[in-house]
């Protein structure tokens, strides 16, 4: 069955809904809908970590198995070092490269080694946009407030309030390089508004926000000739006798051999878990999310923070069938667009955060008012034609040139006709914790971007992420290149392996998996 | 994902969505049958091929997965990127190898003319034939030959406006017979137009000054000491 004669109740409605508001949900409603509805609160996908830094803490099980993962290094491995640099960034995406240029802005020799190529990441796909207080009505306090709330006021208030107060100069230094970002007849940046903030402070580039930056960044590390290792993966950190980071052990996956680093700083900004595919959720996810970096860090010793929490983006698509846990930019919602039910009926205020939108629509379909496809699957629909009816013909190619596009591939005309969607896997909100500078527990390792844990709380704004890996990005790169004038490079042991593994068997846990995972096994066999 | 509804108007025969039509396509030559309707990208993975490179988003924006394929009996050979095309019966299709071109490297801070230095930077840009293949080229359907032009000319704001919709997927170098590689023209030219010619936004760098002299530190003080209930309830600031 195709789901085209299932608009009708959209259109039908589509008038009516015009003229209606929905409230915002009241804290109380929002934590009753959460705990019954959100995928963070199904406690059968939850299990306590056997052991090392974060041993007893809930964790999903796809993370903790993770987390527990052996190396595919042996603990004899030859460690003669193939490179040896100031600070060896791991990660091409968002973080990784605004570490790199800030770490070789200050004069360091820096690497950076991704498993994939330069720039794919989950970073490019950013639709949304970056926060960025600027607007005269709006301020970083604001923005802190907002962003709180947004997350639960779990949120570390050192980290958020680092972040927020560096986003005007984060947005400067992306200027000067080049990014586009819209702007106001005034030559103003335009600002929009996002779910969850009450100011417009969404800085776009249409909706190829992430795409615009990372063009521009990849460009730019490629003029500063920063070194660059492609399809290398990191399998292993390494550590001193002391404990501290001293580099990593790299696979070429193209010749399959490993490639040892001898680093002063090592920057982890290896992304996010999407394809790990939590609680059996697709994911709107790059093919290398299978949070590597979080398995590297736990092993050398660095605590993990809040990774019992996961953001499941509430506007995955469902159909068709090819865009499948493909991300539809919240944009959308943003501009006015409504979700709507298989009745025809509006059912949350669609600029709510996304935990609450998420839910809300989980509700709707165990409820038994979602839209089931002809595969089975089951979702809401997104009003697409009604920012055309409000705002004139044009506006969504105008605003949504990629979404069009991505539904155009497929005979789907969202100018036209409402798409279908679900909640999708789309982050990770905890993660390694770090200090304001990105510094780990481990002494000479940082993390920067998604594999970070504790400034977006338990539920992250839409927008902050850009602005997290920029910000941290910058300051990992920062303090690494620094550090890296003070000290001499450690002796590469793998000691903290060995460690590992002793305490794996300490605790009877056997027959582990191996992480990191780097791609996710879709091959059939 | 949940699959389970009790809405019974939306009902579906789960025996149909369990037996997927299948169609035979051609991968780097070789036949294979897949599910009809599955992307290219998932197709491989369906007939056991390991993906390593070629691989990247998986979105449709990072142009990792560049392709040539090619329909039942149309000798055309058309380009896509492989996680956003379905797959049809009859069709062929490769990945398209990684691409030699060479990047000019610069810095867009000591370069004198702007405009100027798009000559020295990439001397072949002026030399486009007129061929048009690297607009045929581009799955995004972005007008390439015109943005060269549009380049040549020194309107790099149109050069920005054209390209936003680039994967960097590199499809159009190839195909380029006067040795372009446009998508890079392209980046030149757009950064340069933000660097050169955008004015700066005066509410920015007002926001910047504002936070250096430390207008915000009485809220700061303010908000800080807080507690979790006080924050929840003050909302504005």
């Amino acid at each position: 069955m195709d789901v085209q004669p299932l608009h009708a109740a959209v259109h039908k409605s589509r008038d009516a809904r015009q003229r209606q508001t929905l409230p915002r949900l009241s804290p109380a409603e929002r934590d009753a809908l959460i705990k019954k509805f959100h995928p963070d609160h199904r406690q059968a996908a939850y299990r306590p970590i056997a052991f090392g830094p974060n041993k007893g803490d809930l964790t999903v099980h796809e993370l903790a198995s993770i987390l527990e993962g052996d190396s595919s290094i042996p603990d004899d491995l030859p460690l003669v070092p193939d490179h040896v640099v100031d600070v060896l960034v791991v990660g091409g995406g968002g973080a990784g490269c605004a570490a790199a240029l800030h770490a070789h802005g200050q004069g360091a020799d820096v690497l950076l080694a991704t498993k994939l190529r330069l720039g794919d990441s989950n970073s490019v796909m950013a639709q949304g946009g970056i926060q960025v207080a600027v607007a005269p009505n709006d301020s970083p306090v604001q923005h802190f407030l907002d962003t709180l709330k947004g997350g639960h006021m779990k949120n570390d208030h050192q980290l958020l309030k680092t972040m927020v107060e560096e986003g005007p100069s984060i947005a400067k230094w992306l200027l000067e390089l080049g990014v586009l970002f819209d702007r106001d007849p005034d030559g103003n940046l335009h600002v929009k508004k996002g779910g969850g903030s009450t100011r417009e402070r969404l800085l776009t580039c249409s909706d190829y926000t992430g795409l615009e930056i990372m063009r521009v960044l990849k460009d730019e590390m490629l003029n500063q000739r920063i070194q660059l290792l492609e399809f290398a993966a990191a399998m292993e950190l390494l550590s001193d006798d002391q404990g501290a980071c001293t580099g990593a052990v790299l696979k070429d996956l193209d010749n399959k051999r490993f490639v040892v680093v001898a680093a002063k700083t090592v920057i982890l900004a290896t992304g996010g878990i999407g394809r790990l595919h939590i609680q059996g959720f697709p994911t709107s996810n790059h093919y290398g999310a299978t949070g590597d970096g979080l398995a590297l860090a736990y092993r050398i010793g660095a605590p993990v923070t809040q990774i019992d929490t996961f953001q499941y983006h509430p506007s995955g698509g469902v159909y068709p069938e090819q865009l499948v846990g493909q991300l539809v930019t919240e944009g959308i919602r943003s501009e006015g667009g409504h979700l709507v039910n298989a009745k025809g009926d509006r059912f949350v205020n669609e600029l709510d955060t996304r935990d609450v939108v998420s839910s809300s629509i989980i509700r709707e379909c165990e409820e038994g008012r979602g839209v089931r496809t002809a595969t089975g699957r089951v979702g809401v629909w997104l009003d697409t034609p009604l920012l055309e009816v409000e705002s004139g013909k044009g506006t969504l190619e105008k605003h949504f040139p990629a979404m069009v596009r991505q539904y155009e591939r497929y005979g789907v005309d969202i100018r036209a006709d409402p798409v279908l969607i679900y909640p999708t896997l789309h982050y990770q909100n905890g993660g390694v914790k770090i200090d304001v500078n990105g510094e780990t527990p481990v002494k000479n390792l940082w993390v920067a971007g998604e594999t970070s844990g504790g400034l977006h709380g338990r539920n992250r704004l839409m927008g902050n992420s850009l602005l997290d890996l920029m910000v941290f990005g910058k300051r990992s790169g920062l303090a690494a290149a620094a550090r890296g004038q003070t000290i001499v490079q450690g002796r590469l042991t793998l000691n903290h392996l060995q460690r590992f593994r002793a305490d794996a068997k300490q605790h009877g846990v056997t027959h582990q998996m191996v992480s990191p995972m780097v791609l996710p096994a879709y091959t059939r066999q | 994902m949940a699959t389970e509804s009790s809405d019974k108007d939306n009902a579906v025969r789960q025996e149909d969505a369990l037996q997927p039509e299948m169609v035979t396509v051609e991968i780097a030559g070789k036949p294979f049958r897949v599910p009809a309707g599955i992307t290219l990208m998932k197709s491989l993975w369906y007939t056991g091929h390991d993906v390593t490179r070629g691989a990247g988003c998986l979105g449709g924006f990072c142009g990792a997965c560049a392709t040539y394929y090619r329909t039942k009996d149309d000798p055309k050979v058309k380009t896509c990127l492989a996680c956003s095309r379905a797959v049809e019966d009859g069709m062929s299709f490769s990945f398209a190898p990684p691409f030699p071109a060479r990047k000019a490297t610069y810095d867009l801070n000591q370069i004198q003319d702007h405009k100027q230095a798009l000559f020295e930077l990439y001397p072949e840009a002026p030399l486009c034939r007129n061929c048009n293949a690297c607009t045929e080229a581009c799955p995004q359907n972005i007008d390439v030959r015109e943005g060269v032009w549009k380049a040549v000319f020194g309107d790099f704001q149109a050069v920005s406006e054209t390209f936003m919709d680039c994967v960097m997927c590199g499809l159009c170098a190839p195909v380029c017979i006067a040795d372009i590689a446009p998508s890079l023209v392209a980046v030149y030219a757009s950064r340069a137009y933000g660097v050169r010619e955008m004015a700066k936004p005066p509410g920015l760098f007002d926001r910047i000054k504002a936070i250096e002299e430390g207008q915000y530190h009485d809220d700061w003080n303010r908000v800080l000491r807080m507690t979790d209930e006080e924050l929840q309830e003050i909302g504005e600031c």
